[in-house]
């Protein structure tokens, strides 16, 4: 176990560290240059002359990379060009909302995507399975800015029952939470609906029945958690995927999140804020990943990590 | 620089701009919301310079002059008078005594001489710096052989002199710029690179909370010099709202000023629904959206091919793909800036006598080139008219649509941008001044790599014409000095270097709760509100 841990971790660091050389490259390669930018329109060329030199922007290409990792070792992620502001503390400052909307979202998923689930597998070939799985299909494959347009439309312009995006109360926090969350439902309800299926096929649950317990403590006690366990290890990997979802949703709901943060920055090119945001994403998803091998074996013994 | 827009406006609404009469009438107190889509950048006004947090360091910070409140004429701030040396070279200014920074801590010459030196210093980095160059002593400090300002003395704590070392008739403007407001050095220097999250200066508000990504609370400033200003007793400004978001929670009351202004999708719905009829507010802007023609790049070498893409172009229904958010445009200078020429007819749109002009040059069949624009709605679809209008005479232009700094820096390139439809990158004037449309857009100074001037286009005998006229100091010369200007701006359209498209207006909406002229609502200087002037009708 320690040393599939010491592995992981390893693997995990370099991908980090190939994730930061991609998008620097990337960055370096946009033709936008920063010291233009700082300097803005009516400045002379002396002027943007000094700032790339401040910036270390007429280093070669290695030189910066380097520059910025050495920073990245101590906790700096570089400045905002255009923001005049530590990337770092911009991303702290957001950081505490993004991770509410991901809870919110989490548990959005969950109750709405085990539920349907579990009523699909029990009503398995019914119509109440086929429409529930064909709104499930439905929340995977919308995009998410039509939900969440759809939801805001709907439940604050036309109903009035909750606020038309902004950030503070709980009311503020339902549509962003169920717009992300309705992405993960779609899956888990597959994914619940499946595992369910499998588990009351199994020889225990025949035996469960038999010994006379009652249908909801076979249900609850015996088949749920079992058939929980495939389902639970996705959370780790559902980071990956909201991660991708807050630039969308944040910015339809006005949510001051980080993924707000890196859709202002991408329109207006502000590199170390790009960069920044992209390696915090990076780093939450090998996380996600990591906690996820970790945990599986944890809740189920007949894995066993090597 | 994104969105760097610095706008105008129109002298008709100087008629209708705010008199101190009225001012003395309206109670102070009362608040409003003003949402915007993004973050606010920066409120140092040393480094501040987009059309967000322009009139935001208008109001937390005064400089020596600003312009009467909806006008584009320069009034006295902090400076209560003024004198100018014969020669045009020394100006005087005679500081109000008894203003007080926010701290507390009164306004002096020193003050006014430390801010000049800072926003000159290639360390502070300011965008603006450039703007200082007709000062004594600017080289050096450019250059970092200097920490100060040779031209700037102070002859006592309320007397400031500036010396320049050559005549500069836009000077009182560059006084009223944000660049040149007055910072309070201890404040500078207790915050360092931060001091724009924690502006310190004299203006009529002072900034109360910011949460970054959420909100910033401005309070009004009880001790403020001027008498009745502000009218509110706060502004929040909360940001990271859509501007369609923005709009529907003005209509529930939640919000009072979409600060990025009526969303194009929604523009016909909302000015159209009697409802919102007085609610809207149009201004003109010192705007100009132009195509650039490349004439290092043949064959936009020839003045025939670039007259005939200006006759082939139909202004009309570009204007009207926008909604008629627009006017169309014969010339450069917008038609509220001085030295306009309202005679002047310019080419008119007329693709037979386009198609003839190409022949004339020798290329009859047409030729291939590359249109290159801004992607963000609506700028693709104008080149897209455009495109059809060039075919129309047998121009084949390729569109290339990319990310804004990807279009400017192709454009400050000496050959890779033959064409550029200069929408959401126009030029707006930092300044109500006609030399401002000129030097960096149109000048030689302009055509060099990484420079705006993205015609190429370098003609020094009206360089010189321009060095000329920015020399007529003398107020008496104002009408001689316009008149140069115009000369100038049409012998630019007798060589065709653009093809000057539209003049974009301003439109932008307020709730019902809010007061004040409609022209500060839409400030040609004050961009995009000034928030000074704007009164609650609940405290009334």
């Amino acid at each position: 176990m320690g040393g599939y841990v010491l592995r992981r971790v390893l693997q995990s660091l370099l991908i980090l560290l190939g994730i930061t050389f991609l998008t620097f490259i990337l960055l370096y390669l946009i033709p936008a240059d920063p010291a233009r930018q700082i300097a803005g329109r009516s400045a002379t060329a002396q002027t943007v002359e000094n700032i790339r030199e401040q910036l270390g922007l007429n280093l070669p290409f290695y030189q910066q990379y380097f520059r910025y990792l050495t920073g990245l070792l101590q906790g700096d992620l570089g400045r905002s060009y255009l923001q005049k502001t530590e990337v770092g503390e911009l991303i702290r400052s957001r950081l505490p909302a993004t991770l509410l909307l991901m809870a919110g979202a989490i548990i959005c998923e969950l109750a709405i995507g085990l539920t349907m689930g579990i009523v699909a597998a029990l009503r398995r070939n019914t119509a109440t399975d086929t429409s529930l799985m064909v709104l499930s299909f439905v929340g995977v494959s919308s995009p998410q800015f039509v939900i969440g347009i759809l939801l805001l439309y709907v439940f604050s312009v036309q109903l009035g029952w909750f606020p038309i995006g902004g950030y503070g109360t709980f009311r503020h926090m339902v549509l962003p939470s169920l717009t992300l969350g309705l992405l993960g439902a779609g899956w888990y309800s597959r994914m619940m609906r499946s595992s369910m299926i499998d588990v009351l096929r199994q020889d225990f649950i025949r035996t469960a029945r038999a010994k006379g317990l009652k249908r909801w403590q076979v249900l609850f006690g015996h088949a749920m958690p079992n058939a929980l366990l495939p389902v639970i290890a996705m959370i780790g990997i559902d980071i990956g995927l909201f991660m991708s979802g807050i630039v969308v949703v944040e910015s339809v709901f006005g949510w001051p999140g980080i993924g707000q943060l890196a859709w202002q920055a991408i329109q207006r090119v502000d590199i170390p804020i790009i960069m920044g945001v992209t390696l915090v994403s990076a780093f939450a998803i090998v996380l996600g990943n990591f906690l996820a091998d970790l945990i599986v074996p944890l809740i189920d013994p007949r894995i066993k990590l090597r | 620089m994104n969105k760097t827009l610095l706008a105008g406006a129109a002298a008709l609404l100087a008629a209708t701009a705010l008199t101190p009469a009225q001012a003395d009438d309206i109670k102070q107190g009362g608040s409003m919301i003003v949402t915007y889509k993004d973050d606010v950048s920066t409120l140092d006004p040393a480094i501040g310079y987009d059309w967000q947090n322009w009139s935001m360091i208008k109001s937390l910070f005064d400089g020596l002059m600003d312009y009467e409140p909806g006008t584009t004429n320069l009034m006295n701030d902090l400076a209560e008078d003024y004198t100018i040396s014969d020669d045009g070279k020394v100006f005087t200014f005679k500081l109000r005594e008894g203003v007080k920074f926010h701290n507390g801590r009164e306004l002096t010459a020193e003050d006014v001489k430390y801010s000049l030196d800072r926003v000159t210093n290639p360390e502070t980095q300011s965008p603006g710096a450039g703007f200082f160059g007709s000062i004594k002593g600017f080289d050096a400090v450019a250059a970092g052989d200097a920490d100060s300002l040779e031209g700037v003395t102070v002859v006592d704590p309320y007397t400031v002199k500036i010396e320049l070392s050559r005549p500069d008739a836009t000077f009182l403007h560059v006084m009223a710029i944000n660049f040149s407001s007055i910072v309070p050095k201890e404040a500078v220097e207790e915050w360092g690179a931060d001091f724009g999250k924690h502006p310190v200066g004299s203006g009529a508000f002072s900034l109360e909370e910011w949460t970054l990504g959420q909100r910033l609370v401005f309070k009004r400033n009880e001790d403020y010099w001027r008498a009745g200003v502000p009218k509110l007793d706060e502004i929040t400004f909360e940001v990271g709202q859509e501007p369609i978001v923005a709009l529907l929670r003005l209509q529930r009351g939640e919000a009072d000023i979409p600060g990025d202004g009526i969303p194009p999708a929604k523009f016909l719905e909302v000015t159209k629904d009697p409802q919102y009829k007085d609610l809207i507010i149009e201004g003109g802007q010192l705007h100009t959206g132009y195509v650039t023609m490349n004439v290092k790049m043949p064959p936009f070498d020839k003045p025939e091919v670039r007259k005939a893409v200006n006759m082939a172009i139909n202004k009309d229904r570009v204007v009207r793909i926008i909604n008629g958010r627009a006017v169309p445009a014969n010339q450069p200078l917008p038609p509220t800036m001085p030295g306009y020429d309202n005679n002047y007819e310019g080419y008119a749109y007329d693709p037979e006598a386009a198609k003839a002009l190409l022949a004339e040059a020798g290329l009859g069949d047409g030729f291939e080139t590359e249109l290159y624009v801004y992607n963000t709605d609506p700028n693709p679809r104008i080149a897209q008219a455009i495109q059809a209008d060039l075919a129309a005479i047998g121009i084949k232009a390729e569109i290339k649509a990319l990310a804004q700094a990807n279009v400017i820096a192709a454009g400050g390139e000496p050959d890779q941008a033959p064409m550029i439809w200069s929408g959401g990158m126009a030029w707006i004037a930092d300044f109500p001044d006609p030399s401002n449309f000129y030097g960096p857009i149109l000048g030689c100074a302009g055509a060099v790599k990484g420079g705006w001037n993205w015609s190429w286009y370098c003609n020094e005998e009206l360089d010189a014409l321009a060095t000329a006229a920015d020399s007529m100091t003398d107020p008496a010369q104002k009408a001689e000095r316009e008149e140069a200007w115009r000369k100038i701006f049409i012998a630019v359209m007798d060589d065709a270097a653009w093809a000057p498209v539209f003049h974009e207006q301003r439109f932008t909406m307020r709730s019902e709760r809010l007061g004040g002229p409609d022209a500060i609502f839409v400030d040609p200087v004050h961009i995009p509100v000034n928030y000074d002037y704007v009164w609650a009708k609940d405290v009334q």
